[in-house]
């Protein structure tokens, strides 16, 4: 008798369901716990020893800091900067293509225009469009505008130009974005009540205000997933920054070389790549919820 | 310190320049005479940038690719469809192509099993405990490509002495076999598949999530049939639930597999595309960057976009028809 309550027990709690869960999630988490404990060796301890015997002889194991140190401000890796440089990609290249593809989903939601829905299909349609299909001529088009800029009197040296700035990352970053970013916005658009909006015209409001007072406003929820999701494609990018952003080498980009000398020893690339990982996983989860919705939105890309 | 200005003013100017294009387009259209005027040229203030955008660095860049693709390499002269005859009659290139093939012959089919496999055994737990599941199993999602190759790189180290600090070859040591050089070793592709298996880690998340929400909105009457009628857990899943989340399934399934078709970046971090695991999407740079042959780079391209396009069709038709559903 006291068998079977005990057994109804297991079944309510699905103790078996919980183990085998148990064991996915272990085996999901173990290269990332071989990154954190070995990010905190010793150079030689690091390369001599799999990160296990670390754990498992947690007292005799000397635990630094050192690497994070190394990588964050020596010379060789500098990373600090790599992370503001790395900032300074994001933020613009996430508010840059928002704001654009605000305006055009408002249009394509609250205007009327020829081949409206043509246009609509074209941008949607873009979708395909690899990176590596315009790689080539973008490359190109950013050489012809600097030969362009040298023409400008005080500019003999090339002092101000695009190619490997910041700008020329976030226009690329911006043109990848769009055709989702349209599509997300839009179809949230073509929710909001149709009334309210109607009736801030008959008011006199022009288009622009309503768009800023009323349709940016209620569009939030859309905005705040798509600027999650596009903050954090930017973050990780590694191609886009290291072709047109050449000039400030990004977190990445200085990782992939870290990866490609790790005769430094196996806890510089980890702490390294720690510190990389630290803002993504911050916004994965402080905004988890917004992100999943995002992303459920965004399954396309 | 230089560069530190630099960057705070980018984060504070290029935002700023973006707004200032909008007002000022608006501000230029106020100027303009008659009200008709002016409320026929408005939609173009507001999906203008756009369009712009897109027409100089998607379509132009894309349709200039295509036609490179039938010029010689440093696209001085029209040769035809040379590149595309040199490609297909290289033995390499129809690895890369068997390779890639390979990745899309995998890589979906097994998301979409782990991810179905996760969603309906976490649906059937308590709150918290699904939601710290789901957590630790999407989190890869989060983090790069770079990020990702760090972590399985040292997972799948190989050390030519006596002790293996890569957690493969330590498992494989301690079962008492002989440790391998994973990334090196293209028998039966088993270096693709190794990689494989990170993309598998990293997007397990995304095809769970979705999946999860879809089993969440099956009707509970329907299992509850079910099992009083006495199908089994198993029964009950197959027959009941799976085919009112097809639409899910199908939808998800096509996301992992076009993301397979041009996948390259977790590659490029692994092996560079060396040891036979070479696919279209890293060809290209290959090509272009290696080979310094922008005619054959492009033709790589385009054949692959020429994949990728009906799958895509697919893609959008049925999100049309879904929507007219609703």
């Amino acid at each position: 008798m006291r068998n079977n309550v005990l057994l109804q027990k297991l079944r309510d709690w699905r103790v078996g369901t919980t183990l085998v869960m148990l064991f996915v999630a272990v085996m999901w988490l173990l290269p990332t716990i071989g990154l954190f404990v070995t990010a905190f060796r010793e150079k030689t301890a690091s390369v001599e020893s799999g990160w296990w015997t670390a754990i498992l002889d947690p007292f005799n194991t000397v635990w630094t800091t050192a690497a994070f140190e190394d990588v964050l401000f020596s010379e060789n890796w500098n990373l600090a900067q790599s992370f503001m440089n790395t900032l300074a990609v994001s933020v613009p290249a996430t508010i840059l293509p928002i704001t654009f593809a605000a305006f055009a989903a408002y249009g394509f939601t609250f205007l009327n225009f020829k081949f409206k829905e043509g246009w609509f299909g074209v941008i949607i349609a873009l979708m395909i469009v690899p990176l590596q299909a315009v790689i080539v001529a973008v490359l190109q088009m950013f050489v012809a505008i600097d030969e362009w800029l040298l023409t400008i009197p005080g500019n003999e040296y090339g002092d101000f130009h695009l190619s490997g700035e910041y700008p020329a990352g976030w226009i690329v970053h911006s043109a990848f974005a769009m055709p989702l970013a349209v599509y997300i916005l839009r179809n949230y658009m073509m929710t909001l009540p149709m009334a309210l909006i109607e009736a801030a015209r008959i008011d006199g409001a022009s288009h622009f205000q309503i768009f800023w007072r009323l349709v940016v406003p209620m569009s939030v929820p859309a905005l705040a997933s798509f600027a999650i999701f596009q903050f954090l494609w930017v973050w990780n990018d590694y191609f886009i920054a290291f072709m047109f952003v050449g000039n400030h080498s990004v977190m990445t980009y200085q990782l992939l070389s870290m990866l490609g000398q790790h005769g430094e020893g196996w806890q510089i690339v980890m702490a390294g790549c720690l510190i990389s990982i630290v803002v993504p996983l911050a916004v994965f989860f402080g905004l988890q919820r917004y992100f999943v919705r995002g992303l459920t939105a965004g399954s396309v890309k | 310190m230089t560069d530190l200005i630099t960057a705070i003013a980018a984060i504070v100017l290029g935002p700023l320049a973006t707004f200032g294009l909008y007002a000022l387009l608006n501000f230029l259209i106020n100027l303009l005479p008659t009200d008709k005027v002016r409320e026929a040229v408005r939609p173009y203030v507001f999906i203008g940038p756009v369009l712009l955008l897109i027409g100089v660095l998607l379509v132009y860049p894309t349709v200039q690719s295509m036609v490179f693709s039938f010029m010689n390499a440093d696209s001085t002269e029209f040769i035809g469809f040379e590149n595309y005859i040199k490609l297909f009659s290289d033995p390499v290139f129809l690895t890369t192509v068997g390779t890639n093939l390979l990745w899309v012959a995998v890589v979906p089919i097994t998301t979409i099993v782990v991810g179905l496999f996760i969603a309906s055994l976490t649906d059937k737990l308590g709150t918290v405990r699904e939601r710290i599941f789901k957590s630790i199993i999407f989190m890869p999602m989060a983090i790069s490509f770079v990020a990702a190759s760090s972590i399985w790189r040292l997972n799948y180290q190989w050390d030519a002495g006596d002790t293996q600090i890569g957690m493969l070859n330590a498992f494989v040591k301690a079962i008492g076999g002989t440790p391998i050089a994973w990334m090196q070793t293209d028998t039966l592709a088993l270096n693709s598949l190794l990689i494989m298996v990170i993309v598998i880690w990293a997007n397990a998340g995304f095809a769970m999530t979705l999946l999860s929400a879809a089993i969440k909105a099956v009707p509970e009457e329907t299992t509850e049939a079910a099992a009083l009628d006495g199908a089994t857990g198993a029964q009950a899943f197959f027959q009941i639930v799976l085919p009112q989340i097809w639409g899910t399934v199908v939808s998800v399934f096509i996301t992992v597999l076009i993301s397979s078709m041009k996948i390259f970046d977790v590659i490029w971090g692994m092996t560079g595309g060396n040891f036979n695991t070479n696919v279209l999407g890293v060809d290209f740079f290959l090509q272009y960057f290696v080979y310094n042959d922008t005619g054959k780079a492009t033709a790589v391209v385009v054949l692959l976009m020429l994949a990728i396009i009906p799958v895509m069709y697919y893609q959008v038709r049925s999100y049309r028809k879904q929507e007219e559903i609703r």
